[in-house]
């Protein structure tokens, strides 16, 4: 026990070193303090990974001028809130919540530290303090589902969705849209597996998917779960949120890749300069947020020149993937030809076009 | 019949367990946690001693971190109270999560259905509905038992799985905030539907003292009333039980009623506390947490109290040092493993000794 005793009055001791000591520092140069909070574990190889590959594409720009810190896999409950707080306690300057789960405690804490500057991702409430950003994954949807149209052989294609909010609705229809265009007897089929991450799930998923004939496998989950799966059996898939080619060498047609780097680099850049105000952010390719993988070389050239052409159509403007004319399931016509959907249409989508399969839970 | 001469270590059962080392192996498998715990950052190149006081001191140095500490123990310490209960009457509820989420569902429902009134009356009947809610869906296991004998651990385990789908189910339809853009929330509760805040400026609610109720409750359930003496007897000993003609169905009816209604109390405590609203997950698991703590705590509520604020500093710290000195996720469970494991092994050492060479019988004879 005496020893035991040594040690708390070493870390006593130490701590307080600690403290007079980055006291001292703070005064000689005050770096900017970031902090994350990540639904996932930064290992999940999808979209925490690549929020986290955005804080470190930070330290790298921004050297010692900032300290940056993260919690991973942070339940969307009543544990968000302890968390953001701690970052707002501990005086950081700037703290990004990535996770549609993380709205409202984000909201509470943003009022509780007027001081401190917050960024939420994806979701729609903001404040003095409190800025949203998202990014336009449909985009990248509509491309591969311009490719899944071409590829598949079974005309059926497989959805994993996490769960049924605007988001990963919108990214049904996209895709969806996408492959009836190319070939109109495409359906789709989609399971909720109810998590953002789950490895375990999302390979069960998949392989019923694949049993149900679908030979092209696509998800709006965070793991590469379901592209090991397809390598495995043989069909058809693409990366979510990261480049998962290493996960499919044979089989991965290419990924939808989320970039935060230069989003994030600029929201420090603002805060350091004073410019730094709450706003709304949804960007796509144009913006760099949205990236694409590299194409397969099994994807025959004419096919990769149409998904080239959806890509640079989106970018300069002339092609929207939410053109109409779209009818929903039930057949009824919900965008006019030559009319499309409004971004605040998209934001809260909660009806799926007509191909897909199955019906939304609701 | 071996007579090799042999220095394997090898376990001799004691007889009879030291009493007083029931009690105090847990603390020293804290202390022994900690000198592991502290080496182990050492060897990963960390300060040893800024770690463990960054991981479970820095949480405690200010009235809001206390606060919070108290807001993640409330759930635990209440599971676990009501499921110690069952496991001293060999009643196995594992399905406390399933309950806790039941409760938030019922006591979650009445706040939603008042949420443009106002009222004292509000929170009671929220906080009964909570406890209806984890009744009844102890109730399912407990009839399923003492009817057709299913396990008790398969149906409370599995239901579990249907409460929370059930609750997914009504914040992505009926429930869902009608001006929520679609997202699978509730609205948020009016301000008669939520817990008071016990201490300005944290997020320490009305809950902590419904745990603390718990505590005094069960343990003048176990300690002071014949219903308690008969769980205790149907543990140890069944048949012994049945010859003094306690029932088992008794037994199992009032663990699964008891369990489930703290439970249900949790779940309502944390939707009308720290949460505000329904969401698809109301709960980040503390229904299976609860028998870490509840064997943790000996099964005794006092332990309990002290074994789910131990469990919720191990949540803290491991925060504290992922945004403090940048150590992962994982140290979390490697500390609460540790303490696990050091606590089952000395739980060993109390029932068993080590012996090096031969078994002793041979060695008198």
């Amino acid at each position: 026990m005496g020893m035991f005793k040594g040690t708390r009055l070493a870390a006593v001791a130490a701590v307080l070193a600690g403290l007079l000591g980055g006291a001292a520092t703070a005064q000689a140069a005050d770096p900017l303090k970031v902090g994350f909070v990540y639904v996932g574990p930064v290992g999940d190889l999808g979209w925490s990974y690549q929020h986290d590959v955005g804080r470190k594409a930070l330290e790298a720009h921004f050297g010692d001028k900032i300290k940056t810190a993260y919690v991973e896999d942070v339940a969307e409950g009543a544990d968000a809130e302890r968390v953001i707080a701690q970052f707002g306690q501990q005086g950081y300057d700037l703290v990004f919540t990535t996770s549609f789960g993380f709205m409202n405690p984000t909201l509470k804490v943003a009022k509780k530290f007027p001081k401190t500057k917050f960024e939420h991702a994806t979701g729609y409430k903001t404040a003095d303090n409190l800025g949203i950003y998202d990014a336009r994954f449909h985009e990248g949807r509509a491309v591969i589902g311009t490719i899944a149209g071409h590829m598949t052989k079974t005309n059926v294609i497989g959805y994993i969705g996490s769960f049924p909010i605007p988001e990963v609705v919108r990214g049904i229809n996209a895709v969806t849209l996408a492959a009836r265009k190319v070939n109109p007897n495409v359906q789709v089929k989609v399971i909720w597996v109810n998590s953002w991450y789950d490895p375990g799930k999302e390979r069960e998923a998949a392989e019923t998917l694949i049993a149900q004939g679908a030979d092209i496998i696509t998800q709006h989950t965070d793991s590469p779960a379901a592209v090991q799966v397809a390598e495995e059996k043989g069909v058809w898939a693409f990366g979510q949120a990261s480049d998962m080619a290493k996960f499919g060498p044979k089989r991965l047609l290419t990924s939808i890749i989320d970039d935060w780097s230069g989003y994030y680099i600029s929201r420090v850049q603002a805060v350091m300069d004073g410019k730094w105000k709450a706003e709304t952010t949804w960007g796509g390719f144009k913006a760099g947020m949205v990236k694409l993988g590299a194409l397969n070389p099994a994807i025959p050239a004419d096919v990769q020149k149409a998904a080239m052409d959806v890509k640079t159509g989106i970018e300069g403007g002339t092609l929207d993937p939410f053109a109409g004319p779209i009818k929903d399931q039930d057949g009824k016509e919900r965008v006019k030809a030559g009319a499309a959907l409004t971004d605040k249409d998209l934001l809260s989508m909660d009806w799926y076009v007509e191909g897909v399969q199955g019906k939304l839970p609701k | 019949m071996a007579h090799k001469p042999s220095f394997m270590p090898r376990l001799e059962p004691r007889g009879h367990a030291s009493p007083s080392m029931v009690y105090l192996t847990p603390l020293l498998a804290l202390v022994v946690t900690l000198l592991a715990g502290g080496l182990l950052f050492q060897v990963l190149g960390f300060n040893a001693p800024e770690a463990l006081y960054t991981f479970f001191i820095s949480p405690l140095t200010t009235a809001y971190g206390l606060g919070e500490l108290v807001v993640k123990a409330t759930p635990l310490a209440l599971c676990a109270i009501g499921l110690a209960l069952g496991f001293r009457g060999n009643v196995w509820n594992i399905g406390a999560e399933g309950q806790l989420t039941f409760g938030a569902i019922f006591g979650g429902g009445v706040a939603l259905a008042c949420y443009d009134m106002e009222g004292w009356w509000i929170l009671p009947l929220m906080v009964v509905a909570g406890m209806v809610g984890g009744m009844l869906w102890g109730a399912i296991p407990a009839f399923l038992k003492t009817r057709f004998h299913a396990s008790e651990i398969l149906v409370s385990l599995m239901l579990t799985y249907v409460a929370t789908l059930i609750l997914s189910l009504l914040v992505h339809g009926p429930w869902r905030d009608p001006e929520g853009f679609n997202f699978p929330e509730s609205r948020i509760f009016s301000d008669s539907a939520l817990l008071p805040v016990l201490l300005a400026e944290t997020r320490l609610h009305f809950g902590a003292l419904f745990a603390l109720a718990a505590v005094v409750g069960g343990w003048f359930i176990i300690a002071r009333t014949f219903v308690g003496f008969q769980i205790k007897v149907m543990g140890l000993t069944p048949a012994a039980g049945g010859y003094a003609g306690f029932s088992q169905r008794k037994v199992v009816w009032l663990s699964f009623l008891v369990s489930g209604a703290l439970a249900g109390l949790a779940g309502v405590s944390e939707v009308a506390g720290p949460i505000g609203q329904l969401q698809p997950t109301v709960s980040p698991g503390y229904g299976f947490t609860a028998i870490i703590v509840a064997f943790l705590g000996r099964l005794h509520p006092v332990g309990i109290l002290l074994a789910a604020l131990l469990m919720a500093l191990s949540y803290l710290g491991g925060e504290a040092v992922q945004i403090g000195m940048g150590l992962p996720l994982a140290v979390t469970g490697v500390f609460q493993g540790m303490l696990l494991f050091f606590l089952l092994a000395s739980d060993v050492l109390i029932r068993y000794r080590v012996r090096f060479g031969r078994p002793q019988q041979e060695a008198k004879a």
